[in-house]
């Protein structure tokens, strides 16, 4: 970020600079050879074009900073067509009463008097062009801070994209019930066959699911189903999970809200006990309110904040929140040796 | 013959990999586990010559079984997942497959196995389990000990103070202290520093069991713990120690 900033900053320091410079040389030679070529003495020339040369360049340094400092947005003509008059009649005077001063010769005075509507005519004309090619440049930077952030913002949409796909996809899970599919193959090949379309059906319906979609209580739970039967065959007899449905029909929630809340407690069932785990899944509506409790074995003693599952039911609460703007949806309680995650989903009235 | 041992959480991926080990005769399955804590075990009982690992197993880790094993087989890890540390040094370890493991590369794996000494094999995994802990990014939540055949998990919110004890780091909490191979280095490295000191080349402390510290002989100190422990402080362990207590 700061790069970015910083770039423009240098590159239009050292285009001021040489402007700058350019206007100084060229103008002080050219107005010291028109001079002398129309019979003004060496010295005259010299200084008339120096002090000439030397207030134009401010003049113009200063109009570039006044644009690139206050960059107009609106009547941005007549702003910048005063501003150049006015640095030109000051500069004008400044430059005349210098010289008056410096070359204290009243003829000398009155030739300057004579050509002021031509000095007049080529400083507005300089200052002018300076003031031009600022505001391009100005605008040309814009448009392209413009297309950057365009394009960072663009690229961050694309990873939260990409990362949600990741999300659905789980590897995790797809590779390793591809891999129990693998051994299936030549043990049991229609279970194998089974667990296939089980897979399938569960990536198809998570690739179609929106994260702002609701879907009805059935739907859900037909497609935590899926999940659970997969689960079922990888981790064979140990894995026993029953859903109790009381009087939820018609109820709605976000899509896959349940499933991770699932794949927890699974994980932590299994991974804290070597034994048969039982994971219960309750779903009751109570006036407005769908209620879902999961709860599985846990061993509090073996158990350490794992990062991972922390994330998982951030990212549930997250949903939650940006779904139905509350915070208090998501409930977990870890008792001695029981695990409970509860979520309760606002319903219409 | 060679002795095998395959340790994985799902029933399926254990059947796989013993119907891939069926082409090698010469190889001989003597054991399945479904934890670490079964694994660490059958380790110490059967002394296998291979290992077949999977990261992400109940209870503790591959990477932490393999840290509480006295003499580390060779290893060939199996993980659904392109593990951080398996990527990193895999030249340190024997060899790891991707799930789902396809039948040509677990071969390859296993005759990579059977092409290298024993005793070299054993090397990789050793120096394989020090990159790991060398690298080990996270912060350390729990602390594994083994007493005879049994595992003991300890949170580090129970750890009261770490000793250096030889070769080992001897833990204690308040229902006694175990032994761990490791380094004091490696705790003060791994160890939350608002949490611990390292008061002493042979002592960390936890900063909230001091009860007082008190000055001994010249120059140096002790703290007194809550547990009625007394640890010497340095001079310089005591400038450490002043410092996390003012923060």
């Amino acid at each position: 970020m700061l790069q970015t900033n910083q770039q423009p900053t240098i590159q239009r320091n050292r285009f001021l600079l040489l402007s700058c410079s350019i206007i100084f040389v060229g103008w002080s030679i050219i107005q010291g050879g028109l001079l002398f070529w129309y019979g003004t003495t060496l010295y005259a020339a010299i200084i008339d074009s120096l002090i000439s040369a030397a207030v134009i360049t401010i003049a113009c340094y200063i109009i570039a900073s006044v644009l690139y400092y206050y960059q107009p947005q609106k009547e941005k003509t007549t702003y910048i067509l005063v501003w150049v008059i006015s640095l030109t009649i000051i500069s004008l005077a400044v430059t005349r009463y210098a010289i008056a001063w410096i070359i204290a010769s009243e003829g000398y005075q009155d030739s300057i008097d004579y050509s002021l509507p031509l000095r007049f005519l080529a400083a507005g004309l300089l200052i002018g062009c300076m003031a031009i090619i600022n505001v391009l440049w100005n605008i040309q930077q814009n448009n392209r801070e413009n297309e950057s952030r365009k394009a960072d913002a663009e690229k961050m949409a694309r990873e939260a994209e990409l990362y949600s796909l990741r999300q659905k996809l789980q590897p995790h899970f797809l590779f390793n019930s591809l891999n129990s599919i693998i051994a299936l193959i030549t043990q049991k090949p229609d279970l194998a066959r089974t667990m296939v379309f089980q897979l399938s059906d569960f990536l198809r319906g998570t690739l179609h699911m929106d994260d702002q979609q609701l879907l009805d209580i059935e739907d859900e739970l037909e497609h935590l189903q899926l999940y659970i039967d997969i689960e079922k065959v990888r981790f064979g007899h140990r894995l026993n999970i029953t859903i109790d449905k009381v009087d939820a029909e018609d109820a709605q929630l976000p899509a896959m809200i349940i499933q991770p809340l699932l794949e927890n407690a699974i994980k932590y069932g299994l991974y804290n006990t070597t034994g048969q785990v039982d994971i219960q899944i309750n779903v009751t509506k109570q006036d407005n309110l769908l209620n879902i409790n999961i709860t599985n074995p846990f061993d509090i003693d073996s158990q350490t904040k794992q990062k991972s599952s922390g994330f998982g039911l951030r990212s549930i609460e997250r949903r939650l929140f940006l779904i139905y703007g509350r915070t208090d949806l998501l409930h977990t309680n870890a008792g001695k040796h029981i695990f409970t995650a509860s979520i309760s989903i606002p319903q219409p009235e | 013959m060679i002795k095998a041992l395959i340790i994985d959480d799902e029933p399926l991926a254990r059947s796989i990999v013993s119907e891939y080990l069926l082409d090698f005769p010469q190889i001989e399955v003597v054991k399945e586990c479904g934890d670490g804590f079964e694994a660490a075990k059958a380790i110490a009982e059967v002394s296998p010559d291979l290992i077949f690992l999977d990261v992400q197993m109940p209870k503790i880790t591959g990477f932490e079984l393999l840290e509480l094993i006295e003499e580390p087989p060779a290893v060939i890890f199996t993980t659904a997942f392109e593990e951080f540390a398996l990527r990193a040094f895999e030249q340190h370890a024997v060899d790891y497959l991707l799930k789902p493991i396809s039948k040509a590369r677990f071969v390859k794996a296993v005759e990579k196995f059977l092409s290298q000494s024993a005793s070299s094999a054993k090397e990789k995994t050793k120096s394989f389990i020090e990159k790991v802990q060398e690298k080990e990014e996270n912060k350390l939540d729990r602390v594994l000990v083994r007493t005879g055949n049994n595992i003991k998990i300890i949170p580090v919110e129970k750890i009261n103070y770490l000793a250096a004890d030889d070769d080992y780091v001897s833990v204690h909490t308040d229902e006694g202290s175990a032994l761990k191979k490791s380094t004091l280095t490696f705790f003060e490295k791994n160890l939350d520093p608002d949490e611990f000191v390292r008061v002493h080349r042979s002592f960390i402390v936890r900063i909230d069991q001091i009860i007082r510290i008190e000055p001994y002989e010249k120059e140096s100190h002790k703290v007194i713990l809550k547990d009625k422990s007394s640890i010497s402080v340095s001079k310089s362990g005591y400038a450490k120690l002043k410092a996390a207590l003012e923060k």
